[in-house]
């Protein structure tokens, strides 16, 4: 009798415990996560064209909330020209006292039995986009899509360098585009953790 | 019966009220942090404050002002440099003031990797052809347990391929120089940056008994950014007293760096006539505190020979 009766404590203990895990699952499933994120951005002008790639990017998309945030170190900006990176570091975007470019938003409509059923999904981002320590309010359009469990996220929108007050001297201001075409590609997994959890 | 039926009424309540637990939990959850928070949960994240960084660019070119920096071109990029220095600004109107002369390098170095680089030079002083190679041994870094110094060695040969008609045998191994330089560089702030420079000149030959085969000295030298494009440069090489010949002087030169896009402008005063180690450590003459300075001026165009991307 009493044996029976710890396994019924037992059990009630073992469905508390699984509830709080499938809780912690169903919150972290919301959550997508990355550090590698590519983020490429070309100037194109009848002079030269400019490329530059970073691998770095780290992002937080939180499907349930909607919210997104993206932070890149500039210094990790890779040119084809290594003069051309320095310049970018010593003079555009003075990395050493903007280290990063940051976006921090909220997607405006997620379909997530859409996203679930697979296939790219067109959404918005609006939130605020820093970069050489300017903020500026912005609209992003992208695409979401669900491959392998993994959150694929695409974007590419247009940077006025002006705009964040990045000063071009006259000797090379026709070897800069006015306008900047940032891509951003990445693929994010889920979060195991609430990420205020990991120390 | 009755004892064990309670039991699980009991178990029951308390998957409830582990449920309400869980669902409250979730509740708390529901309403959204607010944006800055999740992007500085990301920031915690990904805030590495153990990740070292490189520190770039403690000198703007390969050269301070006649001797070489810390810096070398990157792996696959081509420096073609040009180096010239006019006469002496007290030679008169006659030689208008020294521009009516003039002395040039011609030089091309390329960066095999992002540490070696292969250079090669002509010097219209002595017509004397140089070859080095420099190997940056240790990169400054920040972050945690920081490398606070940029380490780069030097070592390069010259020789002087003038006719002579002094009747003096000059083969080969006489008319060889060999400099051997360790800089040791430190960038203090993004607008200051200074380098040592220990290093040591050995000749083959030389021309008196009173004159040192090897000569000591310690290359100081300093940058102070004015502007994002222009930057003050110093340069001194002091030579130990116990390696000085009779006549010659301590190197002396201040500069003013401008960039462009692709180029790097370096207009500056010296008393040295020569641009490369065994002319200005050796055979510096003038007294630039009497006027014997002369202009002159570095250019360094970078070709990219082999993209990055």
């Amino acid at each position: 009798m009493t044996l029976l009766v710890h396994r019924m404590r037992a059990s009630a203990w073992l469905l508390l415990l699984s509830l709080l895990l499938l809780a912690a699952g169903a919150r972290a499933q919301s959550r997508y996560m990355t550090r590698e994120g590519v983020v490429t951005f070309f100037s194109s002008s009848p002079v030269e064209d400019i490329e530059a790639r970073s691998q770095q990017t780290a992002a937080i998309l939180d499907l349930q909330t909607r919210q997104l945030a993206f932070t890149i170190p500039v210094k990790s900006f890779q040119f084809k020209r290594t003069l051309m990176q320095e310049h970018f570091n010593e003079n555009y975007l003075e990395s050493d006292r903007y280290p990063k470019a940051t976006f921090t938003g909220k997607l405006t409509a997620v379909d997530a039995e859409a996203l679930r059923n697979g296939g790219p999904q067109k959404v918005t981002a609006e939130g605020d986009l820093t970069i050489h320590g300017v903020t500026r309010h912005v609209q992003v359009p992208g695409t979401l899509e669900l491959q392998n469990g993994r959150l694929v996220v695409h974007a590419t929108f247009p940077v006025a360098p002006a705009d964040y007050k990045i000063e071009i001297p006259a000797l090379v201001r026709d070897h800069i585009a006015k306008i900047v075409s940032v891509r951003v590609a990445m693929s994010c997994e889920t979060a195991g953790l609430p990420a205020a959890a990991r120390p | 019966m009755l004892h064990f039926y309670s039991y699980g009424f009991r178990a029951a309540v308390m998957s409830i009220v582990g449920l309400l637990c869980v669902a409250t939990a979730a509740a708390q959850d529901v309403p959204p942090p607010a944006a800055p928070d999740l992007l500085s949960d990301l920031e915690r994240q990904t805030t590495d404050t153990l990740r070292r960084e490189t520190v770039q660019a403690t000198f703007k070119g390969t050269r301070i002002i006649n001797g070489h920096s810390v810096e070398t071109p990157g792996a696959g990029t081509l420096i073609f440099l040009i180096s010239h220095r006019f006469g002496t600004l007290n030679s008169g109107a006659y030689n208008f003031f020294g521009l009516d002369q003039a002395t040039i390098r011609l030089g091309l170095e390329y960066g095999l990797n992002d540490r070696l680089t292969v250079g090669v030079g002509r010097s219209s002083l002595e017509k004397t052809y140089d070859g080095f190679l420099k190997y940056r041994a240790l990169r400054q870094t920040s972050g945690a347990r920081p490398m606070p110094v940029s380490i780069t060695l030097f070592a390069s040969s010259a020789i002087n391929t003038l006719r002579y008609t002094d009747g003096v045998d000059y083969t080969l191994p006489r008319r060889l120089t060999y400099t051997y330089q360790a800089m040791i560089a430190r960038k203090f702030s993004p607008n200051l940056s200074v380098q040592l420079s220990p290093t040591v000149v050995h000749r083959n030959l030389v021309d008196t008994r009173q004159m040192h085969n090897d000569v000591v000295a310690l290359g100081v030298a300093g940058r102070q950014k004015l502007s994002k494009r222009t930057a003050l440069m110093l340069e001194y090489y002091y030579r130990l007293p116990t390696s000085e010949d009779p006549g010659t002087r301590n190197a002396i030169a201040a500069g003013f760096d401008i960039e462009t896009g692709g180029h790097v402008f370096q207009l500056h005063v010296t008393n040295s006539q020569g641009m490369i180690e065994k002319h200005f450590m050796t055979q510096t003459y003038g007294n630039f505190f009497d006027g014997d300075i002369y202009f002159g001026f570095n250019v360094a165009r970078n070709f990219t020979l082999k993209p990055r991307l």
